[in-house]
């Protein structure tokens, strides 16, 4: 126990006597908490919309203004040849182009029947695939005013309808920056927590003060505890500082309770600080374990869900997003930041990470080794 | 010219002695070519969602048949009180909970009306979106069904098309992405910490006191790069088009021309770097923080630029990435000429020497 808190006591030493670091790790949650959000932001609005017009008649007319009105929309330009709007979305001008035939109007009163064309540029699918559903139920809002100028509906309608009526749980306003910033917060503490641990016994080799540790009576386990307790502690200061700037900026609040994030934040971090060390152990040169360490950490991050659904994912990679501990953290705050779980919710995802954080801190402190 | 060569030889074995991270270099690009092509895409499909039926009559059952039939949902969960919608929320185990009330197919058939609650998890808003969108399609697509075809008068009916990506796949806007990625590890990353790390093993000033000149010397630590950085342009681009599909529709020479000048910009920008910064562990956080996080952020390939906040807008200008990835996008997937993207290609040229000034210029022959 003694020899820990001497240890600690290095350790702690070390890291407060280097000023640029410790900017860094204060620095880097202000930023990417402060950017992030904003660039990560998928909300599909604003699509720029090209019509071309090949009717020009009220319905057509109508049509356009009722799309531009709805505030998805913004009218790009306004044509009535294909070959003008198509160069628009060659030099990305316009997102959509919406095409009302000749004889629009025409064909609609007297065939009953006409046909818009809707093209996207797909290259941006989430954005082609919103854009044309929203397009085409305006479309459809359209067609029923339409029908009411045309046809006198008896008051019990004749017509068969579904009325479906959809409601949004949890983030009424439909804001992207709820469902991002908690993912946010999961990508920085793994940064932070990854990259410092994996350079600091490198760094200690590469410098050569390992061999003084090395022959000193200090076991491994006490050795290892030390590199990991520190960061464990900056780590929760880290989640802390985020957390306050998530309320300031962006006004969240977790609806689940501080001691569920922490207690999973806690063993979250202990996997993660594991899993620095361990390649830490074996890296033999600090860019080693750095590159080592991002490519990893890229892979885990891509493969958790934070920006694409893992439910999309094929099965390999859903099986791997289970023996991801940055997918489980990643889950995690959603369901406590967003959707106030308690620990009865989460307990498979805490009790998962706990598994991973012994087995990576013991095969840690396994491969350390003190002999060279 | 010798002295140069002989430089260049040493930098080629300090990368060779270290297998590893030779591996990983060359590695990267294979298995995020993968992941991004695979494993990653905005589709939303297989989606978990429950229902509460309260009136379980054929009409319902059909529908529920017919949602899990689609491959967007995936039956989960059938519930039996509205307390259990909200547990299924919180363990995260239903995106959607649809609920049919008690009596459906008796309004249907007698008030011609019936109602039916869509509730979405709105966590991820789009995916709510989307998801509310494809369950009341498949609603209509029933009812459609139920009506025996009894058209309606005066229909609009939509066609529409996806350009350039008719299966919205998630790779067209990544593989570009994936390589100014690359790039900007390998280029600028990897170079930055080799030359710092000379400084702080102190192997520098043994190299500065040789008759080489400094300049050739930082020239040489970069070649190295530049080559693995080739490699795998041709790499990824030749695993795009053979396992991805993606289709090259411009011209190869323009694309790989481009490649090499945004190459150029990289190491301009690692060697900037590493001529202010004397430690690797900084070197490597000024990376990440100054550069890679912009790269992905600020390029457009992986958050849609017109959606961010214009302040970000103006700062994204300043971000090479961005004006690369609008290069490869327009000539690779959008078959451009070069015509289309000379003005991209000019800004990318300016930003290389500026970059590559201020670096010569930093370089100081003396350590501090």
């Amino acid at each position: 126990m003694r020899t820990l808190k001497f240890l600690l006591q290095k350790e702690f030493r070390q890291i407060f006597r280097d000023p640029a670091i410790l900017r860094v790790i204060f620095i880097l949650p202000v930023v990417q908490l402060l950017l992030l959000p904003w660039a990560a932001d998928y909300e599909v609005r604003n699509v720029k919309l090209a019509v071309v017009d090949g009717d020009r008649s009220t319905y057509s007319r109508q049509l356009v203004a009722k799309i531009t009105s709805s505030g998805y929309f913004q009218l790009d330009q306004y044509t009535h040849s294909y070959k003008e709007a198509f160069e628009e979305i060659e030099t990305n001008r316009a997102d959509m182009i919406m095409e009302i035939p000749r004889h629009f109007e025409r064909d609609l009163v007297r065939d009953n029947e006409a046909t818009i064309l809707l093209s996207a540029n797909a290259i941006n699918g989430v954005k082609a695939g919103l854009g044309t559903s929203y397009l085409q139920s305006i479309i459809r809002d359209f067609n029923g005013e339409v029908r009411d100028e045309w046809i006198q509906t008896p008051r019990l309608s004749p017509e068969i309808q579904l009325d479906v009526r959809p409601s949004n749980w949890y983030n009424p306003l439909m804001n992207y920056k709820y469902f991002m910033v908690p993912g946010i917060l999961v990508m920085l503490l793994t940064i932070v927590g990854s990259f410092l641990t994996s350079m600091n016994i490198v760094r200690e080799k590469e410098l050569g003060t390992i061999e003084q540790i090395n022959v000193t009576p200090v076991k491994k386990y006490h050795f290892i505890l030390g590199k990991l307790i520190p960061f464990w502690v900056l780590g929760l200061i880290i989640l802390t500082i985020g957390l306050f700037i998530a309320w300031l900026l962006y006004g969240i609040v977790p609806v689940g309770s501080f001691f569920t994030i922490y207690l999973f934040a806690a063993v979250y971090l202990l996997a993660v600080l594991g899993y620095g060390l361990l390649i830490s152990t074996f890296a033999s040169s600090q860019q080693q374990a750095m590159l080592a360490t991002f490519f990893l950490f890229m892979i885990f991050i891509l493969l958790a869900g934070l920006f694409t659904p893992v439910d999309s994912m094929p099965v390999w990679a859903q099986w791997f997003t289970r023996i991801n501990p940055v997918a489980y953290f990643v889950e995690v705050m959603r369901l406590v930041v967003l959707k106030g779980s308690g620990l009865a919710e989460i307990s498979r995802h805490i009790l998962s990470v706990l598994v991973f954080a012994l087995v990576l801190n013991t095969w840690a402190v396994v491969s350390y080794r003190k002999r060279s | 010219m010798k002295q140069f060569l002989s430089c260049v030889r040493k930098e080629f074995k300090h990368i060779w002695r270290d297998k590893q991270t030779l591996l990983i270099l060359l590695g990267m690009p294979v298995a995020l070519i993968l992941i991004f092509g695979f494993a990653l895409t905005t589709e939303v499909k297989n989606s978990r969602f429950a229902v509460l039926d309260y009136a379980k009559d054929p009409s319902t059952r059909a529908i529920i048949n017919e949602l899990d039939a689609s491959r967007y949902f995936d039956l989960v969960a059938e519930l039996h009180t509205h307390n259990e919608v909200e547990k299924v929320f919180q363990r995260g185990q239903a995106k959607v909970v649809v609920i049919f009330p008690h009596g459906f197919a008796t309004d249907l058939e007698h008030v011609n009306k019936a109602p039916i609650q869509i509730i979405a998890d709105a966590s991820d808003p789009n995916v709510a979106n989307t998801l509310t969108g494809y369950a009341t399609t498949v609603m209509m697509d029933y009812l459609d069904r139920y009506k025996e075809g009894r058209k309606l008068p005066l229909t609009i009916k939509t066609e529409q098309r996806m350009l350039y990506n008719p299966q919205l796949k998630g790779t067209y806007a990544f593989v570009p992405g994936v390589i100014s990625m690359i790039l900007m590890l390998v280029c600028t990353m990897m170079t930055s910490i080799t030359v710092v790390r000379e400084k702080e093993t102190g192997t520098m000033e043994v190299l500065l006191v040789s008759p080489v000149p400094p300049v050739k010397l930082i020239l040489a630590k970069a070649v190295p790069y530049a080559l693995i950085s080739f490699i795998n342009i041709v790499s990824i681009l030749l695993m795009s088009y053979f396992i991805l599909d993606v289709p090259i529709r411009g011209s190869v020479p323009l694309l790989l021309a481009e490649g090499v000048l945004f190459i150029i910009t990289c190491l301009s920008f690692g060697l900037l770097i590493s001529t202010v910064i004397n430690t690797q562990q900084l070197a490597m956080f000024v990376s990440l923080v100054a550069l890679f996080l912009p790269t992905i952020m600020l390029s457009g390939f992986f958050f849609p630029i017109e959606n961010m906040p214009t302040v970000l807008q103006v700062v994204s200008h300043v971000v090479p990435a961005r004006w690369f990835y609008q290069v490869v996008r327009g000539v690779m997937i959008q078959g451009l000429p070069f015509s289309a993207v000379w003005q991209e290609t000019l800004i990318l040229a300016g930003m290389t020497t500026v970059l590559l000034a201020a670096a010569l210029k930093n370089f100081k022959i003396r350590l501090a």
